[in-house]
């Protein structure tokens, strides 16, 4: 094996979405040189994709909303679950990260007053979501790719080099985390997948701001890099994930043409009198609506139609049921055989509304399914289906620093856990971004600046990630598998059917018996995995990069099966056919997904072993934010005894 | 609903390379990234693409398609013939890594030059006040997506390799125009769009906004209003009166 | 990102998509749209308009019709030569009437500089005669590209101040369509030539006003709209126009064309003007 490239860094951050990049701009601003590996071109994450907004309680355009408010918003959306700390952060310093937006070139829409202008959301109690059109997530990326342009800048003129303390490794993947002998981060490896050649990161702090899980499902809104990578990646370091049941399923996906499969369709068509039918062309949700919301939503197709137009005399239609809902209506619609051609149901604007009213009202939407599917949304209705969409659950993090369990392993953005419980508020992932992509730059310059000695990277370590990559050019077939595994599967035939697996056995409705078998053909494509062979030489192949992030993907989707099986309840992005209620003895605990190392345990995929933890108990003062009948609803009555209402054991 | 399509697909590196000839199933309602990824799980495990978002958001997928330069994830293939050909090239204006990925890294030094956004030293965050009217010029060129297509189709570049150091491309040169607009930066970069990122070896031949998948009138709304800007502090003919005797003494 | 260029020694002088280091694909252009379909409309269109224009603008007949229809091609008659039909000159005669020197060359040369330094016609000339490119896409045949950074078309700069001569002739073209109205016999009158001189200007100054100078110069510079309410408005009127300027810049050549056809054709007693009023 020719030399591998080596580089010393003090802070290395991988993933360069709006976590990475905000993490690294604080470390570089710390003084420290920083790193930012990611594995597509700069400017190109996820991020990009996000369209609505960015929530912060700036007050702009209703002066009552506060930190306070966002808090609670918060806390009820994601059931209570929420890392109380993290969301209390959130709420406090999401403005501030916003307003540091615009000093970096930021250009979000405007008051009238030239102040940012906010928009309303579901589940947020006030316009709160700072935005640029419906391009939200591509001005957070580009303001901050420009920021760090702008510090590259300044090194240039003061050393001369534009990479003297700041530097990106675009297209460059991390396939292992590298630790000292005290298990403490030493570094990460990687490969550049322009050339397949190899790379060594060392680095005493390592932040993960690898985004979500979403590839692992067949339908999907999110992008191929969406493999887990951070979150196998943490667990093989020692670090545990937390909440990894919790999968947000949006209901209102694309499902045909096969292109387009998956891609979101606003819940805007929905809010704007667009309406779910059958294929019996019944409006079926109105035989959904849970004995909770009974009084709140119409009964009858007439009182719904009336509701669009005076809101406060009439019930709101059950089409805008909360999201898990309808997600579920949906899925069972199509079960029972009542679903259009393509396995969706139809979502129809078009004898709704005039023409002319769906071009204005729905501008996106309309070219969206005219570019896309050839289907004239004014004309015919659409088909959607729900789409995997968000995974609250990750890297378990210390909410002030984001550092894991593991000594210089810190995480933020998507793939760090705890801040939306088990549902997730549209809008409050952009602010996550922020203010712990800067939290954890922080963390990791304080971790640093604090060592007395760095890790050193253990060779052994280099030696077997460096065979481990190579392996799918020469596999070697999966012994000790029930027969399957021969030498000679193309990974993109095992991705496909791993997607399968996660969509049919671990989508949205999750049963027991369906979550064990799902766990048996895990544990089939794993032993397959080891035969997969790729063709061709190691210069920029697909083939090979896919086989690499199978191994992520098998980790995680065993973490998210495996949680999903212990977790007997059902409460936001999890739903138990077999245990449908929300149960507060379940709040209080948390699933910790963690490798537990077991000697002699498969090295491409290990085992993830699942345990349940108790939660830290919410802070006196921010319980007493909310009113006690409202938390008797979540809490055991034993956890409200803190509560100044005088909680009663 | 499916056919067999033809395609011809470039492949090669930097050390050569040919057109290659594939059928492939196409189905309804697909765009040419679909198709290129059947090839690659059922042909061509190894043929190199760049992607990620599959809808036209993040400008990875930048490649030719019968000699024009576009997006392979927003060109259906509905729009070409079931008989028709359809070629695949990488982008021909930079170098060629492998297959249809290039090496794009001109631009991000490119970018790297434009002196970036200055605001008034002592502006406060949470203070910036500015008018929806006085943003709006600056957010049509945010919306660029960096799909590089344009630096790829201008000729200034694509048929003048030597022209790669003088000349920023109107990706970059629409940047210094977004900041030159910005209604809270205070930096000139009007003299340097001319001397040092080639504003003048633009000839407005508009090609740029002719590929531009997000309809970004580059040349309308960025190049001529910098060419116009230029005109105002450089060839204004008394200045340049001036300017011209000075020479001539000194 | 880090691949360096290698040298192909059988590539090394190859040129534009042939450098080395980019994809080998042979073919210069893999089009297969009929690119030049558009550039070929251009040189024809232009063509006839420089010919049509050059044997007008030296033809010294036909220009004054009716005692009262001035072709724009004519306009202002300025030459002493004018005197040959009473009323043509507005404006006063002061240059020698030579058959080299067109009755209107106070404002010819201007506007054909006009038309020539345009950011529309500069677009199509350089694709359609200078093939710098001829289609996007499609090598250009060049073996340098200094685009306008040296003289001559450095001068291509100084299109503002053409749109300012542009204005005062689109505002004596004007004037001759009004004056038009007033027949030295028969008082106001309206013919159907009036009717064509009043569409040719309104034309023309969609052309001027719709110039990228002028929509620079009325608000463009500005960085803070909000603080110059008129001057934005003026500029968001401008810009809608703009956006059709290539578009008004063949409308008034057709409009040129046709307009001074009738004059030419009712001057020479080929037609005759119909009189709707008066
Ligand atoms: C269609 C859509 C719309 C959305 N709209 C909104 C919205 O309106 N508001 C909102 O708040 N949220 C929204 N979200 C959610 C939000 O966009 C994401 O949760 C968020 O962008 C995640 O950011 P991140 O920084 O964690 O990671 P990402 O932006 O996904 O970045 C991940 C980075 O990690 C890198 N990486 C991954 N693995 C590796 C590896 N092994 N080696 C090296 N680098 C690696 C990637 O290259 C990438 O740079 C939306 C999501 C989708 C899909
Ligand atoms: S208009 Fe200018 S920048 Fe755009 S393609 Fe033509 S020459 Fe290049
Ligand atoms: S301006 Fe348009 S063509 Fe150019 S990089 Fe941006 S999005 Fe692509
Ligand atoms: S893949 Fe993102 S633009 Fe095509
Ligand atoms: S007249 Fe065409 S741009 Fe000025």
């Amino acid at each position: 094996m020719t030399e591998t490239e080596r580089h010393d860094y003090d802070v290395l951050v991988i993933g360069a979405g709006g976590a990475g990049l905000r993490a690294a701009i604080e470390a570089r601003e710390r003084g420290l040189r920083t790193a930012i590996v990611c594995k597509s071109l700069f400017g190109k994450a996820h991020t990009v994709m996000a369209e609505g907004g960015c929530a912060a309680a700036m007050g702009n355009v209703n002066d009552n909303d506060s930190w306070q408010v966002h808090f609670r918003d918060t806390m009820r959306g994601g059931k209570f679950l929420n890392n109380w700390r993290m969301a209390e952060l959130h709420a406090r310093e999401a403005p501030d990260r916003v307003w540091e937006l615009e000093t970096y070139g930021a250009l979000f829409d405007r008051t009238k007053d030239g102040r940012i202008s906010q928009r309303n959301f579901g589940g947020h109690t006030y316009p709160r979501l700072a935005h640029v059109g419906d391009r939200t997530g591509l001005e957070l990326i580009r303001t901050m790719q420009q920021r760090i342009v702008a510090l590259q800048q300044e090194d240039y003129a003061a050393a001369g080099d534009y990479e003297a303390r700041l530097r990106v490794f675009a297209e460059c993947t991390v396939t292992e985390l590298l630790t000292g002998d005290d298990g403490a981060i030493a570094g990460a490896f990687g490969y550049w997948r322009e050339s397949g050649r190899f790379v060594v990161f060392s680095a005493p702090a390592v932040v993960l701001a690898t985004g979500g899980i979403g590839k692992s499902f067949k339908v999907t809104s999110n992008s191929w890099e969406y493999t887990g990578d951070g979150h196998a990646l943490a667990m093989r370091a020692g670090a545990d994930l937390i909440d990894m049941e919790f999968v947000q399923f949006h209901p209102t996906g694309m499902v045909w043409p096969p292109s387009v499969k998956g891609i979101l369709v606003t819940e805007g068509v929905r809010g704007d009198g667009g309406v779910l039918k059958n294929s019996d062309g019944d409006r079926f949700m109105f035989g959904y609506v849970p004995d909770v919301f009974k009084g709140q939503y119409a009964q009858t197709e007439d009182e719904a139609d009336s509701w669009y137009a005076d809101q406060d005399a009439n019930r709101r239609t059950p089409d805008l049921l909360p999201r898990d809902e309808v997600a579920r209506a949906i899925n069972t619609e199509v079960k029972e055989g009542r679903g259009s051609p393509h396995g969706g149901v139809f979502l129809d604007i078009a004898s709704r509304l005039p023409a002319d009213e769906i071009r204005r009202r729905l501008p996106s939407m309309y070219h969206q399914f005219k570019e896309l599917a050839d289907v004239d949304i004014t004309a015919e209705p659409m088909e959607v289906g729900p789409t995997c969409h968000y995974v609250m659950g990750g890297i378990g993090v210390d909410p002030d620093t984001g550092q894991s369990n593991v000594p210089g392993l810190f995480a933020a953005g998507e793939c760090s856990g705890g801040m939306h419980g088990s549902n997730r508020l549209g809008g409050n992932s952009l602010s996550d971004l922020l203010v712990f992509g800067r939290r954890a730059g922080l963390g990791a310059a304080d971790y640093v600046t604090g060592l007395e000695r760095r890790p050193a990277v253990r060779e052994v370590d280099v030696d077997a990630a460096a065979r481990m990559a190579l392996a799918p050019f020469d596999p070697v077939g999966g012994q000790g598998g029930s027969g399957s595994g021969a030498v000679g599967e193309n990974p993109y035939t095992l991705h496909a059917e791993l997607q399968q697996v996660m969509n049919d056995l671990v989508g949205i409705i999750r049963t027991a018996s369906e979550m064990t078998a799902a766990l048996g053909r895990l544990a089939e494509l794993r032993a397959r995995l080891r035969g997969v062979v790729v063709e061709g030489h190691r210069q920029y192949n697909p083939g090979w990069h896919l086989a690499l992030d199978l191994r992520n993907m098998l980790m995680v989707s065993e973490a998210v099966a495996s949680s999903a099986l212990l977790r007997t309840e059902s409460r936001g992005g999890h739903t138990r056919e077999d245990h449908p209620v929300l149960d507060p003895e379940w709040r209080h605990r948390v699933l910790r997904s963690r490798c537990p190392r077991i000697p002699g345990d498969d090295p491409v995929v290990p085992h993830v072993a699942v345990e349940p933890a108790e939660r830290v108990p919410m802070r006196a003062d921010l319980l007493a934010l909310f009113d006690l009948t409202e938390l008797e609803k979540y809490y055991t009555a034993a956890e409200l005894t803190a509560h100044p209402q005088g909680g009663t054991v | 609903m499916s056919y067999p399509g033809q395609f011809r697909v470039w492949r090669g590196d930097a050390d050569g390379g040919a057109l290659v000839d594939f059928e492939v199933e196409v189905n309804e309602g697909e765009v040419v990234l679909d198709v290129l990824h059947r090839l690659q799980a059922t042909q061509t495990p190894d043929l190199a693409v760049r992607w990620n978002c599959k809808a036209g958001k993040c400008g990875s997928c930048s490649a030719e398609i019968n000699g024009r330069p576009r997006l392979l994830c927003m060109t259906r293939m509905s729009v070409f013939e079931q008989s028709e050909v359809v070629t695949i090239t990488p982008m021909r204006t930079f170098p060629v890594i492998r297959d249809l990925v290039t090496d794009v890294s001109f631009n991000y030094a490119k970018a790297r030059e434009i002196p970036s956004f200055t605001p008034p030293a002592d502006l406060a965050p949470g203070d910036y006040r500015m008018a929806q009217a006085d943003v709006e010029r600056s957010q049509e060129f945010r919306k660029c997506i960096e799909c590089f297509l344009c630096q790829d189709t201008c000729h200034v570049v694509r048929d003048h390799e030597e022209n790669k150091e003088s000349f920023a491309g109107p990706r970059f040169l629409m940047r210094i125009a977004e900041l030159e607009m910005h209604p809270l930066d205070v930096a000139d970069r009007v003299p340097a769009a001319q001397e040092e990122h080639g504003l003048g070896r633009c000839n407005i031949t508009k090609c740029c906004t002719e590929v531009c998948p997000e309809g970004i009138k580059i040349t309308d709304n960025a190049l001529i209003p910098m060419k116009e800007r230029v005109a105002d502090q450089r060839y204004d003919p008394l200045v340049w009166l001036g300017r011209t005797i000075s020479r001539r003494r000194g | 990102m880090t691949a360096t260029v290698r040298d192909d020694p059988r590539r090394v002088g190859a040129r534009g998509v042939d450098a080395p280091g980019r994809a080998a694909v042979g073919a210069r252009t893999l089009r297969t749209d009929r690119w030049w379909l558009p550039p070929t409309a251009t040189t024809v269109g232009l063509l006839i308009f420089l010919v049509y224009g050059g044997v007008r603008a030296f033809q010294q007949q036909y220009f004054f019709a009716d005692e009262r229809y001035l072709t724009p091609f004519y306009s202002p008659c300025v030459s002493l030569g004018c005197a040959s039909e009473p009323g043509s000159s507005h404006f006063g005669m002061f240059l020698p009437d030579h058959p080299l020197i067109p009755y209107a060359a106070l404002s010819l040369p201007f506007l054909l500089l006009f038309r020539l330094t345009c950011y529309y016609y500069r677009k199509a000339y350089y694709r359609s005669f200078v093939l710098a490119p001829v289609a996007c896409a499609v090598p250009e045949p060049h073996a340098r590209q200094t685009g306008e950074t040296r003289f001559p078309l450095i001068m291509q700069n100084a299109h503002r101040y053409f749109f300012y001569v542009a204005v005062v002739v689109s505002l004596v073209n004007t004037y001759d369509s009004i004056v038009a109205f007033r027949h030295p016999t028969d008082g106001f009158v309206v013919g159907v030539g009036n009717l064509v001189l009043l569409t040719n200007v309104v034309l023309l100054w969609c052309y001027t006003v719709s110039c990228h100078s002028c929509r620079h110069v009325m608000g463009g510079r500005l960085t803070h709209f909000s603080k110059h309410p008129v001057r934005y408005w003026l500029w968001t009127k401008i810009s809608a126009l703009n956006t059709r300027h290539m578009l008004f810049a063949w409308v008034t050549l057709a409009s040129l064309i046709l307009t001074d056809l009738y004059v030419a054709l009712v001057a020479s007693g080929t037609i005759t003007d119909f009189r709707l009023v008066g």
